[in-house]
């Protein structure tokens, strides 16, 4: 029976989450996690998170988590954007690299790679995209041959997140030379202090090196670290985009929370000669940040029962990547002509920089994960059977 | 927490489905449009056998006692049939209507035959609120129910001056009433009237919104099939990307409106009276989607989109009218943006499901229990 209320327990969960989070947020913003500086304190913040054991919640108490259902985990989720604490800079490891592991790894791996995720001792960066692998990812070329107990590891990786700082990258390589397309390619982890490995900073549209290349040069690593059987690399990697697109990497808290403050920014302008559109988007952004979250609530209670995510996780992404866009292009219609301030460090009555650094990250939304088309692709073909050719 | 059906609701869901399919295809929709009723009197019976017009009545009345949200996803079937009687309306509009009025001890001598009617079939009621310039399938009805700015009469028909006019939906029957308010036809007056007809507005809202999403499923299934099958430059059209897109994004749009249905209509089970909120969402949600699809599904057939021959604008019109039955954007968006510039609206991650009980402030709004009136 659909029971919209949570439980006392779940009531009870909330409330901790709550409590800690208020004794342990910076009460002042950490620098962003992409520069040094800034990467450090993010990275500490992991350990403090950990030292709670929070850093990831759904996780098995013996890698460091606490166990938790679904709901629980949107709970945290809520909790944490509704406190402002720090972006997660491990959330390609404890998003998604972390699930596939779960899913894919042997007892070793888990046991070697979970806790030093968890505890943000290790932090991740994934490593798909090549210069000519992009939207069609089956065209990678970077190479991982056999050599006895070893694999090596040559060509470039490209658009790698948070790799100029990071410890390891995971990713898809080719390990059969012959091979083409989606076959022969295996799953990766690789030390980004291995001798061989270039990481060349690449910086985005806010000017700082938010990503890198990565030059592989006779890289070796062993093959235990390879992840799942050779040459089960792709089917391994859409698990893995599976929850990029889906659940776990943007969770509704954080749409919830920016269009909270949209709606604040709005009450606060409301009277100010506005174009009179902005109001049906203040609106619309409020809406639709509600329909993610209930309808990943939907999700997770159908998951509890024994279901599963299909195709229609490119729905979450297209959703969310335009609502983000939507939110920020609305606050930048509010602010008008003030919009174009950059972050001063000091923040303002009005948090014109956040918006504006908001409003450049979400550019790239509908772009990472697959871009926006090749998701309706998807959905057109996989969810609505249309023919491909 | 627990945001799904249970499997009994999806069962019961299910069989209505198969029995529309079934019975209501676009042949017999259009066999009925020269028909001075506008009725299918063999389907209507058959939806009586089915307990379509016994659903919302409480067991002590000798109904099936079920929920708004049971409803809701029948609402949703029906819509996918374009079913062209006014059996959502009886169902999720007049049933709840008159069992409300009983539970406030109002009322007067013919709602208890008006009730038995209903269920048995033989009483076919309208619902005319003051929200709505229209009534559907007023003319042959045997009752009327009509909500006005303070008062709720329930009226025989014979009491009703009745002005018809033709939908662009030929399956609808709208016409304007008239009548003399009298006052031995009154079921309600002042607050409690107010009361009643506002979650009547709400009610009707909410069917509407899920009868849209049926609707605009239906129209994405019709193109998926068309462009499959059509083809030009020697291929099908639906390979391409701009006809796919176009079906992708009502696609993503439908996933994101039931939930929201689905809590509006949770929330208007649990507290009727205070779901203004939560309703207001699913209804722009739906007529959202459901515009979208009307206009992506004509486009993708074509010129064949734009004839009275092809079936596509049996649920584009239908689409159409319903957007703008029991508030149009308008209305809804208002209601909306009043509550969100309050500053007591208690909006954000940790609220999706309303936390009144945790807070000690009584003042404050949520998008659960949100009161727009107070
Ligand atoms: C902020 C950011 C972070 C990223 N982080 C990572 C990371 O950590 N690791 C990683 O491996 N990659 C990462 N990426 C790369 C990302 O996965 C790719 O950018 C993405 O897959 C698209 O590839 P591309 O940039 O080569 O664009 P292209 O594939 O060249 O596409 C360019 C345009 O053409 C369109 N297009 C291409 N093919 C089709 C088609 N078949 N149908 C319709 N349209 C098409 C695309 O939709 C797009 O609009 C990141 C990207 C960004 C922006």
């Amino acid at each position: 029976m659909m029971d919209l209320v949570y439980t006392p327990d779940q009531e009870a969960f909330r409330a901790e989450v709550r409590a800690w989070l208020a004794a342990h947020v910076p009460k002042v913003p950490l620098a962003s996690f992409d520069t040094a500086e800034g990467f450090a304190a993010h990275r500490e913040w992991e350990r403090t998170l950990a030292s709670g054991n929070w850093g990831m919640v759904t996780w098995p108490e013996s890698y460091g988590g606490r166990g938790c259902d679904l709901i629980q985990w949107l709970i945290f989720e809520e909790e944490y954007y509704r406190a402002g604490a720090p972006a997660r800079v491990n959330q390609n490891g404890v998003f998604l690299l972390g699930p596939t592991l779960m899913e894919y790894g042997s007892e070793a791996q888990k046991a070697r790679f979970l806790p030093a995720m968890a505890s943000g001792e290790e932090i991740w960066a994934q490593g798909w995209s090549e210069p000519n692998a992009g939207s069609d990812m089956a065209a990678i070329r970077c190479q991982a041959i056999r050599d006895g107990d070893d694999y090596v590891i040559n060509g470039q990786k490209i658009w790698s997140t948070r790799a100029v700082y990071a410890d390891w990258v995971f990713g898809l390589f080719r390990t059969d030379p012959a091979s083409e397309r989606h076959h022969g390619l295996s799953k990766i982890l690789v030390p980004l202090s291995a001798q061989g490995v270039t990481v060349r900073p690449i910086p985005q549209l806010n000017g700082l090196p938010g990503f890198a290349e990565i030059f592989f040069d006779d890289v070796r690593v062993s093959v235990d670290n390879r992840l799942g059987d050779e040459g089960a690399g792709w089917q391994i990697a859409m698990a893995t985009a599976g929850f990029e697109r889906g659940l776990m990497l943007r969770s509704p808290a954080r749409f919830q929370q920016a269009s909270r403050r949209l709606v604040s920014l709005y009450r606060q302008h409301h009277g100010d000669l506005m174009d009179p559109a902005v109001e049906d988007d203040v609106l619309r952004c409020y809406m639709d940040a509600e329909a993610y979250a209930l309808s990943t609530y939907q999700t997770a209670s159908r998951l509890l029962q024994g279901g599963s995510i299909g195709p229609e996780a490119s729905c979450n992404k297209i959703f969310w990547s335009e609502l983000d866009l939507r939110i920020h292009d609305t606050a930048m219609r509010i602010l008008g002509a003030r919009a174009e301030v950059e972050p001063s460090g000091s923040s303002d009555q009005e948090d014109l920089g956040t918006w504006l650094d908001g409003f450049l990250f979400a550019q790239s939304g509908p772009i990472y994960a697959g871009t926006n088309e090749i998701q309706r692709n998807i959905i057109a073909e996989r969810v609505l059977g249309m023919p491909r050719r | 927490m627990n945001f799904t059906y249970s499997a009994e609701q999806i069962e019961f869901r299910d069989v209505l489905h198969a029995l529309l399919q079934a019975e209501v295809g676009a042949e017999r929709i259009r066999a009925r449009w020269d028909t001075a009723s506008g009725r299918d009197a063999a389907l209507e019976a058959q939806l009586r056998d089915f307990g379509l017009y016994s659903l919302m009545f409480p067991e002590s009345l000798d109904g099936l006692g079920l929920s708004v949200i049971d409803c809701a996803l029948l609402a949703e079937v029906c819509g996918r049939a374009a079913l062209p009687e006014p059996a959502v309306e009886t169902m999720m509009v007049a049933s709840p209507l008159l069992v409300d009025v009983l539970d406030r001890g109002l009322g007067n001598g013919s709602v208890q035959a008006v009730i038995e009617g209903v269920m048995s079939g033989d009483a076919r009621v309208a619902v005319s609120h003051a929200i709505n310039p229209h009534v559907n399938f007023v003319e042959d009805a045997h009752w009327v129910i009509a909500g006005v700015a303070d008062a709720i009469y329930l009226l025989p028909r014979d009491k009703v001056e009745v002005t018809p006019l033709k939908s662009v939906d030929p399956s609808r029957r709208i016409a304007k009433i008239d009548f003399d308010p009298e006052e031995q036809y009154r079921l309600a007056e002042g607050e409690a009237a107010a009361a009643v007809l506002r979650s009547t507005l709400n009610r009707g809202a909410l069917s509407v919104a899920a009868q849209l999403v049926g609707l605009s499923e239906v129209l994405v299934e019709q193109s998926v099939r068309y462009a499959s099958d059509r083809e030009q430059f020697g291929r099908a059209i639906g390979v391409n990307q701009a006809i796919k897109h176009h079906l992708a994004d009502v696609a993503v749009q439908i996933e994101y409106a039931r939930p929201v249905i689905a809590r509006a209509a949770y929330t208007l089970s649990v507290s009727p009276e205070r779901a203004d909120i939560a309703v207001s969402h699913a209804k722009l949600a739906a007529a959202r989607v459901g515009l979208l699809a009307a206009r992506h599904g004509i486009q993708v057939h074509g010129a064949m989109g734009y004839t009275w021959e092809c079936n596509v604008h049996i649920w584009s019109k239908r689409i159409w009218a319903l957007v703008r039955e029991w508030g149009d954007e308008g209305f809804h968006k208002n209601r909306l943006q009043q509550w969100l510039l309050q500053s007591n609206a208690l909006l954000g991650p940790e609220f999706t499901f309303g936390r009144r009980s945790l807070l000690p402030d009584s003042r404050v709004s949520d998008p659960v229990s949100a009161d727009t009136a107070a």
